[in-house]
C-alpha cells in the first residue's frame, strides 16, 4: 500500500509500532465532481449558518426561532412542532430515518456521504479553500513548509491560523444557537453578558472545528471515525464506488512509450486526494469516495487526448466484466472499445435496496401516523398509595388521587371532570372552581402540566369491593369527552 | 518484546514479531499523535490528582480545596438563599393567608410534603395514613384536637402531653379501674354502652346499665351523646374511626386503663415557615376543615 507521496522513508530494520504522521498537501482541482462539492459544502455551511436566525411566531412568552433546542425548559422546537421530553421518540425515528437513508445511499452511491455531506468533509474543505488563499497551492505549499522560519512564513502562517480561528468561532458560536436565541445570543456573547456554560461551549466547538478541520483532517475519517470500518458491509459489488479502471489503465507508463496502458503515471490522482492515498491501489478504508481524482485523471485523458474515465465512479461488477473482455487484449482503443463495451446498466433495483426503502417507508409512515394521532393533551391519574384508602368517621371511605394533565397548546381550556363509578360516590377536587352542572372545572395552564388532586368519596354501607374500577373523563363546553383514564377504588380486604 | 520481524508475503507489510502457535500479527501502526493523546490524558490525571482530593487519606484534599462536602453544603447554601424571600413570606403570613395565595400555597404543599416525610412519617405514616396504637391518621376526617387549620397549627407547634412545653395539649383521662374509679362489672357496661354509639353493642342490657355509668363519669369530657370534645382531647365514640381499635377488648383496656398519646413539640424544632407548610400541607391530606 503506497498511500504517501512521495514515497515514504526506506523501511525501518525495527517496525515502530507507531506511525509518523505524512502530511497532505491536496491539490487545486476542477471539474464536475470538484463543482458538485463545491455547491454541497455552500448547501450544507447556509444551511447549518443560517438556520437559528429563521423567525417563527409562537406568540407573547414563547421562544420565536424556527429551530431551538430548548434545555432549561426541556422543550425542541421545529418550526410549528413542539416536542416534549416524553415525545422525544420523534427525534429518534428522524435518527432511525438518517440511519436508514444512510445506509440506502452507501449501498447505491459508496461513500457520498463521507466524500461530500459529511461535517468532517465540508470544513476540511473549507479550511483548505482558505489555506489555498493564503499558502498557495501544493507544491507552494511543500515549498513554504520546507523553507526555514522567517518573517514572511511567520505572516502566512499567523493569517491562514487567524483565519481558521475566525471560521471556527463562527461555526462554534452558530451550533449554541440552535440552543438559545439566537439575536439575543449574539449581542450578549460580543458584549460579555453570556453565562459561563454559554462560553465554555462557545470555546469547545470553536476548538473542535479548528482542530479537526486544520489540523485532523483526513486522520479523522481514516483513525477516529467507526463509519469506515463498517460501512463496507453496505457496499456490494453493484455499489457505484471510486475506482480506477486498471484493465485499461495498466501497464502503465509514459505516455509516449510501446505498448503501455493509458495511465501515464502522472500521479495527478494521488495529488488531489484529500486523504493521501493512491486510487489505483484498489478499494481501501481510507478512501472517502468524494472524486477528485476523477476530476483530477479527466483533465489529464482530455489535455492527452484519450478518452476520460480511467478512475470513474464505477461497480465492482462492472469492473470484473470489464476485466475478463478486455485485460487480455493488447492495450489500445480495441480494449478500451472492448471492455467498456462489456458493461452493463447498473443495477440499482436489488433486494436490499428495496429493503432499505421498505424500511425507511415503513419507519416515515410509523412516524407520520404517530405524530399526526399524537394528543395535544393528556391526563394522567395516581392513585395514591400512602394511604390505599382512608376510613371516613360516617363509615364512608375515600380514595385520593393525582390528576396531572398535560397541554401542549398554547389555549387555556377549561375542562369539566366527570367520574365513572358506582352510585353514590362522590367527586371533589381540590382547589378548583365548579361548572354550571356543579362539576369540578379544570382550567389548563397552556404549555405546561398542570396538577389537581381529587378525593373520591364511597357512601357509609355500601358493600365494596377491595377494588371497584372507575374512570376519570374530561369534558369540553360541549359535554363531548375529550380526555379519560382508568383508575381503580381500592377498599378494605 | 518482538523477535522477529518479517516481510508479510501476501500484504507485503511488516509483522509484529510476535507470534502465537504459528499465527503471526502485521504490524498495524498507531498514529504517533494518538499516543501522545494517550500522554496527555495521564498528565491531565496528574495535574487531577494535585488540583482535587484523589487520594484516599483523610484530608488530602487538593490545592484547589475543592470536596464534595463543601460543594453540597454550597449548593444547599445557595438554594436556601434562593427560597429565603419564600420562607419569609411563609414565615410571615397565617395559615389562611398562605391557602388563599395560590404561590404560596404550591410552595407550602410541596415543602410541606418534604417536612412531613422528614419529621412526622416516622409516627404518622407516609401520606398520614396513621398507625395502629395511637397513631392517628391525619388523612381522615375524624380530629382529636381539631382540624381547623389554627387547631392543627397549634397541635404541630406544642405537642400533645409532653413535659418540654407548657402549652402542650395536656388533658388525661382517668384510669378508671386500674385507680378504682370503677368496678369491673361497670367498666364491661360502660364498654358495651361505648359500643352501643356506633350501633355495635352485643349486650343490650349491659349496654342500658353502662349509659348512667357513663353520664357519671364520661359524659363530662366525651359529651352526653359521647360525640367527644377537642378542646379536651376527647374523642369522638360515636363515629367509625377508632385510634386504639373498635373492638370489645380495645375499648375495655382505654377505660380501665386509659390512654394517653404523647406527641413532640415541634415550634423549638423547627422553622415557624416549615410550621405553617405542615399546617397547610396535614390540612390538604383530606381531612381539614373550614374555618
Amino acid at each position: 500500500m503506497s498511500r504517501i507521496d512521495p514515497p515514504g522513508a526506506a523501511p525501518q530494520p525495527q517496525a515502530s509500532l507507531y506511525a509518523t504522521r505524512q502530511k497532505v498537501y491536496p491539490r487545486a482541482v476542477r471539474g464536475r465532481v470538484r463543482q458538485a462539492k463545491w455547491a454541497i459544502l455552500a448547501l450544507c455551511l447556509a444551511l447549518y449558518y443560517l438556520v437559528p436566525w429563521l423567525r417563527w411566531d409562537r406568540g407573547p412568552g414563547m421562544p420565536g426561532q424556527a429551530v431551538l433546542v430548548d434545555v432549561a425548559n426541556a422543550r425542541i422546537f421545529l418550526f410549528g412542532i413542539e416536542i416534549w421530553p416524553q415525545e422525544i421518540y420523534f427525534i429518534t425515528g428522524l435518527l432511525v430515518l438518517g440511519a436508514i437513508g444512510l445506509f440506502a445511499a452507501t449501498s447505491l452511491f459508496g461513500r457520498v456521504w463521507c466524500g461530500f455531506a459529511c461535517p468532517q468533509t465540508v470544513w476540511t474543505d473549507l479550511f483548505m479553500w482558505v489555506e489555498r488563499r493564503i499558502e498557495g497551492d501544493r507544491n507552494a505549499r511543500m515549498r513554504l513548509d520546507a523553507l526555514p522560519w522567517s518573517r514572511g512564513k511567520l505572516l502566512r502562517k499567523a493569517a491562514k491560523h487567524a483565519a481558521w480561528l475566525l471560521i471556527a468561532a463562527a461555526t462554534g458560536g452558530a451550533w449554541i444557537m440552535y440552543f438559545q436565541d439566537a439575536p439575543t445570543l449574539l449581542g450578549e456573547l460580543f458584549t460579555g453578558r453570556a453565562s459561563l456554560e454559554t462560553y465554555f461551549f462557545f470555546g469547545l466547538f470553536t476548538l473542535t472545528t479548528y482542530g479537526l478541520a486544520g489540523w485532523a483532517r483526513e486522520q479523522v475519517c481514516t483513525y477516529m471515525c467507526p463509519w469506515p470500518r463498517f460501512q463496507a458491509a453496505m457496499l456490494d459489488e453493484n455499489s457505484l464506488v471510486v475506482t480506477y479502471r486498471a484493465w485499461r489503465g495498466e501497464p502503465r507508463g509514459k505516455a509516449k512509450a510501446e505498448g503501455i496502458g493509458d495511465c501515464i503515471d502522472c500521479r495527478a490522482c494521488v495529488h488531489v486526494c484529500p486523504t493521501g492515498i493512491d486510487i489505483r491501489d484498489g478499494q481501501q478504508l481510507e478512501c472517502i469516495g468524494c472524486g477528485l481524482c476523477i476530476d483530477a485523471c479527466d483533465d489529464v485523458m482530455g489535455r492527452i487526448g484519450r478518452p476520460k474515465g480511467l478512475v470513474a465512479f464505477e461497480t465492482l461488477a462492472n469492473l470484473a466484466a470489464s476485466e475478463a473482455a478486455a485485460a487480455h487484449l493488447a492495450p489500445g482503443p480495441v480494449r478500451q472499445v472492448c471492455g467498456m463495451k462489456a458493461r452493463q446498466p447498473v443495477r440499482f433495483s436489488r433486494p436490499r435496496i428495496w429493503l432499505y426503502a421498505g424500511v425507511l417507508g415503513a419507519v416515515a409512515l410509523l412516524m407520520l401516523g404517530a405524530f399526526l394521532l399524537r394528543d395535544t393533551a393528556t391526563l394522567t391519574v395516581l392513585r395514591d398509595r400512602a394511604p390505599l384508602y382512608v376510613r371516613l368517621s360516617d363509615g364512608g371511605t375515600r380514595n385520593a388521587y393525582t390528576l396531572k394533565l398535560e397541554n401542549r397548546l398554547r389555549g387555556e381550556p377549561a375542562l369539566a371532570l366527570a367520574l365513572d363509578a358506582p352510585q353514590g360516590f362522590r367527586l371533589v377536587v381540590q382547589d378548583s372552581d365548579a361548572d354550571a352542572d356543579g362539576r369540578p372545572l379544570l382550567t389548563l395552564r397552556p404549555d405546561a402540566v398542570t396538577q389537581w388532586r381529587a378525593l373520591v368519596t364511597a357512601p357509609p354501607g355500601l358493600r365494596l369491593q377491595e377494588s371497584t374500577p372507575v374512570r376519570f373523563r374530561l369534558l369540553d363546553a360541549a359535554g363531548r369527552t375529550v380526555l379519560s383514564e382508568r383508575s381503580v377504588f381500592l377498599g378494605p380486604k | 518484546m518482538p523477535t522477529k520481524i518479517e516481510k508479510d508475503a501476501v500484504s507485503g507489510r511488516d509483522t509484529t514479531g510476535h507470534e502465537w502457535d504459528g499465527i503471526k500479527e502485521l504490524n498495524t501502526p498507531l498514529p504517533r499523535w494518538w499516543l501522545y493523546t494517550f500522554y496527555a490524558t495521564i498528565v491531565f490525571a496528574l495535574v487531577w490528582v494535585v488540583l482535587y482530593p484523589a487520594l484516599p487519606i483523610r484530608g488530602a484534599t487538593g490545592l484547589t480545596g475543592w470536596t464534595a462536602r463543601g460543594a453540597i453544603v454550597g449548593e444547599m447554601a445557595e438554594r436556601a438563599n434562593q427560597q429565603a424571600p419564600m420562607l419569609d413570606a411563609l414565615r410571615a403570613a397565617t395559615p389562611q393567608q398562605i391557602l388563599a395565595d395560590a404561590n404560596l400555597r404550591g410552595f407550602a404543599l410541596a415543602g410541606g410534603r418534604m417536612a412531613f416525610a422528614n419529621n412526622c412519617a416516622g409516627c404518622h405514616g407516609a401520606g398520614g395514613q396513621g398507625a395502629p396504637g395511637g397513631f392517628p391518621s391525619l388523612a381522615d376526617d375524624d380530629w382529636v384536637w381539631g382540624g381547623k387549620l389554627e387547631e392543627i397549627r397549634h397541635t404541630i407547634r406544642h405537642g400533645i402531653r409532653n413535659t418540654e412545653d407548657e402549652a402542650a395539649r395536656a388533658t388525661m383521662m382517668p384510669r378508671f379501674l386500674a385507680d378504682g374509679l370503677l368496678k369491673p362489672a361497670q367498666v364491661n357496661d360502660v364498654a358495651e354502652h361505648v359500643l352501643s354509639l356506633s350501633g355495635r353493642a352485643a349486650d343490650q342490657a349491659a349496654a342500658a346499665r353502662g349509659a348512667a355509668v357513663f353520664a357519671e363519669n364520661c359524659a363530662s369530657c366525651h359529651g352526653e351523646a359521647g360525640r367527644g370534645n377537642r378542646e379536651m382531647g376527647a374523642p369522638d365514640l360515636g363515629d367509625q374511626v377508632w385510634l386504639y381499635g373498635g373492638d370489645k377488648a380495645a375499648v375495655v383496656h382505654s377505660i380501665a386503663y386509659s390512654r394517653a398519646g404523647v406527641m413532640p413539640s415541634w415550634n423549638t424544632r423547627l422553622d415557624p415557615a416549615v410550621v405553617n407548610m405542615l399546617t397547610v400541607y396535614v390540612h390538604a391530606l383530606g381531612g381539614g376543615e373550614a374555618e
